[in-house]
């Protein structure tokens, strides 16, 4: 089931290259009917998931041999972690699809590399196997580095020259640090399970130092943390809005959900032994995010320095989870529970943003704040969408956001009190940088040239409704999140 | 004596001879069959070498070695020599007499295969002798044309004075070993016999002059201008199929010496740095793509120098080492075959849209390169991987390391092509060939995708060889 779901948006993509009389319209429906097939297929996974206490850890399991001598092999399986990241992914990817291209070039070309990287970043999370696991980290490297240089606008190929290598190196340290980790293990394995059971480097200061260290720098860098973050505000801006909305949505992911599942849980005596300089650097993108992001006058670098903030909450709350080996189990669940819920409400929020400044810069070429004004006599729709957003990346109580943040920072007070309580400091600036903006875009006085700036169309309209439906859905009914998200935490918790 | 033992390789001459004598007397129009002569006998020849599947042992009094490292790299000679054929008669198409060329070139391939065979170090000399001979004819076929024959000469000059240090070396280990074949040697040395500094120069010296094979530093200059100068189907064979045979030599010549005495492996692992390091930072700014893709050989044999840095060390070095030269083979053979596909077209600048014009092109020629840098899915990546494995493993985590960050660095120079073929708009319609290379190109993608899928049959298999002497 999970292979199928996997496989479906790849298929889909190869159709897509190879159908040559396809036109736009009728590529975008194939996009759209493989990534909503490939999503069906990720719902009844999601109703045959059981989150019971007796529940196996990793269900939905298949197997299939790949090369057997260095015990690699095709094996998925979802927990409520990687269960909640995937269908997560799938509804973005739809909504990125459905969202009309900026450029419109090439569409069969564009709508195939989507489906490439959907069927990437589903497979990302849900193999159970190291080599494949960074297969697919690898691959989405490709994707959007030709989704960025192509359909992206004005230095778009120095930015995702930039992007690539950054993130590759982050890559190969990755590589070299499973390279340490299954090495210690006799028989070599890459099987996921059975490294998380074995906890191969315990006792293994240095090594387990080294590895713990590639993985980090790794990870870090596509989260992305303070100071490897460099790559991602050129990436966004010259990014179109879907493109950017999955690099934020989902492929930040990709980092933090790797933070959780290989050194979190593959190595717990060096992750805690070192948990604390990884929430400072987890404390330091908090500010330097939100700081910088308030100094921004770009639309789109503004948003793209928040992820930077937010992706700190979310690593702050995973170092805090896994500081100790024993102790504070509760607050230790909660911090954990809530960096992956932050996870879902970042992909999903600031998905939604970033399609929202793609429909600024594709009615107007621009993401200059100050280039606007008093669009919500003009825009209506345009401003309660972005108002929303806003307000629940801020951390509204009542919207996704304020769910995540608020369980990270009670857990994350239990265990780092002062960290907690500067990067409170994030959250005041974060409320003070978007108000601004939406003060800046919606209200006040409307320029002239920006007299006849037409409303989101209804196919922008549903998907932004659908997007933010979630958001608020998440913010006012979040039990059926967080007992599917809680079923893996506590058995990482107290596993 | 053994004849069968030699079978594949006498089949070898025995084509080169009657592909010489085809084209002696057929006429100009027909010299194109010489290449179907040399296609049937590498054909026989690779039948020939499989039913020496399972051997472990010397043959020929000593000075020739049947293991699975010189079954599988001779067979991958062989199949990268036919693919070498398939880009041939569209390229040379208006040379009159190129059916001499296909003997040139299965003499060539012979003396490949005879280093990935040498048991004997007067039978390794013979074979780097043969191969570097036919290699200048190889590099320089385009006489009238400067940049050819300024790639044979180069390549020539260089060949001299490695084959001068390498006899220097084959001499001095000679008289302080007192014996030339393998199996002696290995045994004088485990009893600790003849260890002295100036063993370590002739292992040292001999050592260049099979790196002068692999496109190694110090020896490594000749390549970028063979890429460029030579004709294409030339540098595609150049870059690819004597490396493989050197780099069995090299591997047996490693083999020789206990892990402990001697320090040839620190030796291998510094020229495995100076390699990779300078292949890279050469081919950083390149703005012509064959010789881009020359420095980026010399990069990926300082990769390969990795897994004999380890032999010994690590019970999978062999078997990294197979993997990855295989997974060289199939990504630059890709490469030039796209270019020689193009017509030779070697500006970067020149490839821009390419994507547009030649989408099966462009793709190959992606595919090939992402595949030199080692990401997935393509071969070139079980190739790294295994390297590194192997690398960590031996205890060379640093080189791993090192390896790492020249791979960060090379993706700057491959991705410039990439993008260029991707985001560029192309100008003017772009020539191809002909239909057997464009069949050619689709071979080489495919087996860029393929070989990585099928990585798992094929390192089992590697795994159950060995390289003698043990």
């Amino acid at each position: 089931m999970l292979t199928l779901a996997i496989l479906i948006p790849m298929l889909g993509a190869l159709a897509l290259m190879l159908l040559p009389t396809l036109g736009r319209d009728a590529a975008r429906l194939v996009a759209i009917g493989t990534s909503t097939l490939s999503f069906v297929l990720l719902l009844i996974v999601w109703a045959q998931f059981d989150s019971g206490a007796g529940a196996p850890a990793f269900q939905a399991v298949a197997e299939a041999a790949w090369i057997p001598s260095l015990g690699v092999a095709w094996r998925v399986g979802v927990d409520g972690m990687s269960l909640a990241l995937s269908l997560m992914s799938g509804v973005l990817f739809i909504a990125c699809i459905a969202w009309p291209m900026e450029n419109p070039e090439r569409p069969r070309a564009y709508y195939a590399w989507f489906l490439f990287l959907e069927s990437v970043s589903l497979g990302l999370f849900l193999v159970l196997d190291l080599l494949i696991f960074y297969v697919f980290f690898d691959l989405s490297l490709v994707g959007m580095f030709f989704l960025i240089g192509r359909w992206g606008h004005g230095e778009a190929e120095r930015a995702a020259l930039k992007f690539f290598i950054y993130t590759l190196a982050g890559s190969l340290a990755i590589l070299l640090a499973i390279i340490g980790l299954v090495l210690s293990v006799d028989p070599i394995t890459f099987d996921m399970r059975a490294l998380i059971a074995a906890q191969p480097l315990a006792g293994m200061d240095l090594r387990g130092g080294l590895v713990l260290l590639g993985f980090v720098v790794g990870f870090a860098v596509k989260a992305p943390l303070f100071p490897v973050h460099t790559w991602l505000p050129p990436a966004h801006v010259m990014a179109p809005g879907p493109v950017s909305a999955i690099l934020a949505g989902v492929l930040l992911k990709m980092g933090t959900y790797g933070l959780v599942r290989i050194p979190f849980q593959m190595m717990r005596e060096a992750f805690a032994a070192h948990a604390l300089p990884l929430a400072i650097v987890a404390l330091a993108s908090i500010l330097w995010g939100a700081i910088v992001a308030l100094g921004q006058t770009n639309l789109k670098r503004r948003i793209a320095y928040t992820s930077v903030n937010h992706m700190g909450y979310t690593v702050m709350g995973i170092a805090a989870a896994g500081a100790m080996l024993t102790g504070a189990e509760g607050a230790r669940e909660l911090a954990l529970t809530g960096a992956v819920v932050e996870m879902v409400a970042h992909g999903l929020i600031t998905g939604a943003l970033f399609l929202i400044a793609g429909g600024f810069w594709a009615r107007s070429e621009t993401y200059d704040l100050d280039a606007f004004g008093g669009l919500a006599k003009v825009a209506p729709r345009l401003t309660v969408a972005a108002v929303i957003a806003s307000f629940a990346s801020l951390g509204l109580p009542g919207l996704a956001g304020f769910v995540a943040e608020v369980q990270i920072f009670v857990g994350t007070f239990a265990v780092f009190p002062w960290i907690a309580a500067i990067g409170l400091l994030g959250i005041l600036i974060t409320a003070a940088l978007f108000l601004r903006m939406l003060q800046q875009l919606f209200f006040g006085d409307l320029p002239k040239a920006r007299e006849g700036f037409p409303d989101i169309s209804l196919r922008e309209g549903v998907v932004l409704a659908a997007l933010l439906a979630l958001v608020v859905l998440i913010g006012i009914y979040p039990r059926w999140l967080l007992d599917m998200i809680g079923s893996a935490t506590s058995a990482m918790i107290g596993g | 004596m053994p004849i069968g033992d030699v079978s594949p390789e006498i089949t070898i001459i025995l084509a080169a001879v009657l592909a010489l004598l085809f084209a002696a007397f057929a006429p100009r129009r027909m010299q194109a069959g010489s290449a179907l002569i040399a296609l049937v006998g590498i054909g026989i020849s690779s039948v020939l070498l499989l039913a020496q599947l399972g051997e472990t042992r010397f043959t020929f009094s000593g000075t020739w070695a049947l293991d699975g490292a010189s079954l599988w790299a001779r067979l991958m000679i062989l199949i990268a020599t036919a693919f070498c054929i398939l880009l041939s008669p569209g390229w040379f198409r208006t040379d009159p007499r190129h059916g001499e060329y296909y003997t040139i070139l299965l003499l060539a391939a012979l003396g490949a295969m005879a280093m990935a065979g040498a048991g004997d170090l007067l039978q390794l000399v013979i074979a780097v002798l043969l191969s570097s001979v036919t290699g200048y004819t190889l590099a320089a076929w385009h006489r009238d044309w400067a940049l050819s024959v300024e790639a044979g000469m180069k390549y020539f000059l260089m060949g001299a004075l490695a084959n001068a240090l390498l006899i220097t070396g084959v001499t001095l280990m000679l008289g302080l070993l007192g014996s030339s074949g393998y199996a002696d040697i290995a045994s004088n040395l485990s009893l600790g016999m003849g260890l002295s500094p100036l063993l370590f120069v002739g292992f040292a010296l001999t050592i260049v002059g099979v790196a002068f094979k692999l496109g190694a530093v110090p020896a490594h200059a000749w390549m970028p201008d063979v890429a460029e100068g030579a004709p294409v189907p030339s540098a595609a064979f150049l870059t690819v199929v004597p490396k493989i045979g050197a780099a069995i030599a090299l591997a047996r010549l490693v083999q020789l010496v206990p892990p402990e005495v001697l320090g040839l492996r620190p030796l291998m692992a510094v020229l495995a740095v100076a390699t990779m390091t300078l292949g890279n930072l050469a081919a950083l700014w390149q703005d012509d793509l064959r010789r881009l893709l020359g420095w980026s050989s010399v990069a990926q044999a300082g990769y390969l120098l990795m897994a004999i840095t380890v032999l010994g060390l690590s019970a999978d070095a062999l078997t990294a080492l197979l993997t990855f030269v295989a997974s060289y083979a199939i990504g630059n053979l890709a490469a030039f075959a796209v270019v020689a596909h193009l017509r030779g077209r070697t500006a970067i600048a020149d490839y821009a849209g390419l994507a547009k014009r030649r989408p099966v092109a462009a793709t190959a020629l992606v595919l090939s390169l992402l595949s030199l840098v080692g990401i997935p899915p393509t071969v070139g990546f079980l190739g790294k991987l295994t390297l590194f494995v192997t690398t960590i493993d031996g205890g060379y985590t640093w080189l791993a390391v090192v390896a790492a960050a020249n791979t960060v660095a090379s993706l700057f120079y491959y991705a410039r092509v990439m993008g260029e073929v991707y985001f560029g708009t192309p100008t003017d319609d772009v020539a191809v060939l002909g239909r057997i290379s464009g069949f050619a190109v689709w071979i080489a993608a495919i087996a860029v995708i393929a070989g990585a899928v099928l990585a798992g049959t094929a390192i089992a298999a590697f795994d159950l060889s060995r390289v003698l002497p043990i």
